[in-house]
């Protein structure tokens, strides 16, 4: 299904916005799930190294200029749709890393274990937190790793409440 | 019910207070609107209508479908999700 | 009789910009009100906000809420009233107040100018048992939860994908309630994109040309009924789906809250891509009637970016056709309307655009009566 029928990329979408084996492979770098024209600049306005190219009209599709981002991720917590990540495919031999928006309660601990999802919110993993930002905005980037075969896929966590004792 | 914790938000409140709905009191704060105390006490009945006594409740939040409309303090039609609480009013269905 | 240069009718981001903006021109302005707070919808808005950096992007709207009333309260030349309701404007100029408990003190004032902006009011859908005790408006849901952390039920269904029911059924999810379910009568999905994908992230699951059919219960909801739907609207028969929610929010639509400039015997028009009828008006958002100028949603349905902007339009129109000018009146009306053209220059905004083509009144047109 489409996107305007279901909210959901399809794998045609995502295509437009994954870089090559090639840049995935340079190190952590920002990949920004929005395909729609709508007047939004702020990812533009946060991204201290250009990368995220400044927009003509504030209409246009956010371009990224893969020469000159770094993974930093504060692009991450300025987006209005929570539509950006940041991913690590050689994290390390098995794992990526990834790094998403996170706004619910309870917000996860540094070592948590929490469920994977994908983008239709189906749990596909188990995956570890390795670190939380929490940030001024109060929209949080959790840090989880993920098998490398789902550093695709998954997308947002589910966190269980930590039951003491 | 009332939120106990919010990832955005933190509610702060100025003074509780006691008022009466149909006679039993109950507890809300002096800067809500009274339809709200109501809500957060799982009050969901706020009056019946007239003809079928078909319940009515809390629909709008900006004063503008009548589907609030209490009486309180003994004047009818009053509308409570845009009149603030205050202490000790007496607050019926009509 | 209580005279001012300016009254503006609605507290919302159109009115709360207006109010500022006529204030800087050295306008006398009494801004009313009538919810217990300044603020309208800008107060529960918890999301971050699109636009452009000019128009606080990334800024939650709450903030902006609490950023417009801060200037207001420092503003020696705006007075403020709430929990007060204009009930009419009248030929002789004359505005009337309601305020006090439950409306018992009546003020009568005569301003010079009256820029309304009330904004709209949520539509309703029928369905067997609409008028039960937990159906809602999403954003009378939204006001509970945002503004008095209160939460209307547990289990929600919500009816309509436009920005409004997606936005919602994420704060709702935010405020621990389970969202069962989004349906959506037309085939695809009326909002951002990006409001949609986040909402599915949670799981949360989107169907459209699916409708809400009915919901039962006595006294409170105890389930309801949806159903899919053909491309004129019929049930499709064995469609239906049941679930288990105490809650029904309907974000199906708004409709501009005009009654002021009906009476007012502002030239009013039918416009269905600005949601209903609209008084017509110029390019300083100036109605039919010389005094009376408009911004906001009643001046057609859009966005929260749109009505500041055009309350900033109007402010500064009002005030300048009152010979309170600023030396830079001429810069500020065409940035204002610069930025509105930008933030409606995409797709998604074509049919506003139309819409507002048809509201505006040609120059040298049949207007201006002055009174």
């Amino acid at each position: 299904m489409s996107i305007p029928a279901s909210g959901v990329p399809t794998k045609d979408d995502l295509k437009k916005v994954i870089p090559s084996s090639k840049v995935l492979g340079k190190g952590p770098v920002v990949i920004v799930e929005c395909f729609q024209n709508i007047p939004c600049d702020p990812c533009a306005a946060s991204c201290p190294s250009g990368a995220i190219q400044p927009f003509g009209d504030i209409n246009d599709l956010p371009l990224v200029d893969y020469a000159k981002c770094t993974g930093c991720g504060l692009c991450i917590a300025s987006c209005p749709g929570l539509a950006i990540f940041v991913v690590d495919v050689n994290y390390s031999n098995t794992e990526a890393l990834i790094k998403l928006p996170y706004e619910l309660l309870p917000i996860p601990q540094k070592g948590q274990l929490v469920s994977g999802l994908d983008r239709a919110g189906q749990k596909v993993a188990d995956v570890k937190v390795i670190k939380v930002l929490k940030t001024k905005n109060k929209t949080n980037v959790v840090s989880i790793l993920v098998p490398k075969d789902l550093a695709m896929v998954i997308r947002n966590i589910r966190v269980e409440e930590i039951v003491n004792g | 019910m009332r939120i106990q914790k919010h990832p955005i938000l933190e509610f702060k409140h100025e003074k509780k207070i006691t008022f009466t709905f149909q006679g039993n009191e109950l507890e809300g704060y002096n800067d809500e609107p009274i339809a709200a105390a109501l809500v957060a006490a799982d009050i969901k009945v706020l009056s019946y209508s007239r003809k079928l006594k078909r319940p009515r409740g809390f629909f709008c939040a900006i004063g503008k479908c009548s589907s609030c409309l209490m009486t309180v303090n003994g004047i009818p039609n009053v509308r409570t999700c845009v009149t603030r609480l205050e202490e000790g009013m007496v607050v019926e269905r009509q | 009789m209580k005279e001012v240069d300016i009254v503006i009718v609605g507290g919302g981001p159109a009115g709360l910009a207006a109010a500022l903006t006529a204030a800087s021109c050295n306008a006398s302005v009494l801004l009313v009100d009538d919810g217990l707070k300044l603020g309208g919808q800008l107060i529960k808005q918890t999301h971050k906000f699109f636009g452009s950096s000019q128009q606080f992007a990334g800024i939650r709207g709450i903030e902006i809420a609490r950023n417009f009333i801060h200037e207001i309260k420092k503003s020696s030349n705006i007075e403020v009233l709430t929990q007060a309701t204009v009930t009419g404007y009248y030929e002789d100029g004359v505005l009337t107040i309601l305020e006090g408990f439950n409306g018992n003190r009546l003020i009568k004032v005569k301003p010079k100018r009256m820029i309304v902006a009330t904004g709209a009011s949520e539509n309703m859908l029928p369905f067997i048992n609409n008028d039960l005790p937990g159906v809602y408006g999403a954003g009378a849901v939204q006001t509970l939860m945002n503004v008095y952390g209160v939460v209307p039920g547990r289990q929600v269904l919500m009816v309509g994908a436009g920005n409004i029911g997606l936005i919602v059924a994420y704060q709702l999810m935010q405020a621990g309630i389970q969202v069962k379910a989004i349906v959506e009568a037309m085939p695809s999905i009326g909002g951002y994109w990006v409001h949609a994908s986040k909402i599915r992230r949670l799981g949360v699951p989107i169907y459209t040309s699916c409708t809400l059919k009915e919901v039962k219960g006595n006294e409170e909801i105890e389930g309801v009924t949806i159903c899919h739907i053909d491309k004129d609207f019929n049930f499709i028969p064995q469609t239906e789906k049941e679930f288990n929610v105490d809650t029904v929010c309907l974000a199906v639509g708004l409709s501009p809250l005009t009654e002021l400039l009906w009476q007012a015997d502002c030239q009013m028009v039918y416009i269905p891509e600005l949601c209903g009828y609209v008084p017509q008006r110029d390019e300083n958002m100036k109605t039919s009637n010389d005094r009376i100028y408009i911004a906001g949603d009643v001046a057609g349905i859009e966005e929260a970016s749109s009505a500041m902007i055009e309350g900033q339009v109007a402010g500064l129109n009002a005030a300048a056709s009152l010979d309170l000018y600023k030396k830079e009146y001429s810069q500020m009306n065409q940035q204002f309307k610069r930025q509105l053209a930008q933030l409606r220059n995409n797709a998604i905004c074509e049919a506003i655009t139309r819409g507002i083509q048809k509201a505006t009144i040609k120059k040298g047109g049949p207007h201006v009566y002055s009174r």
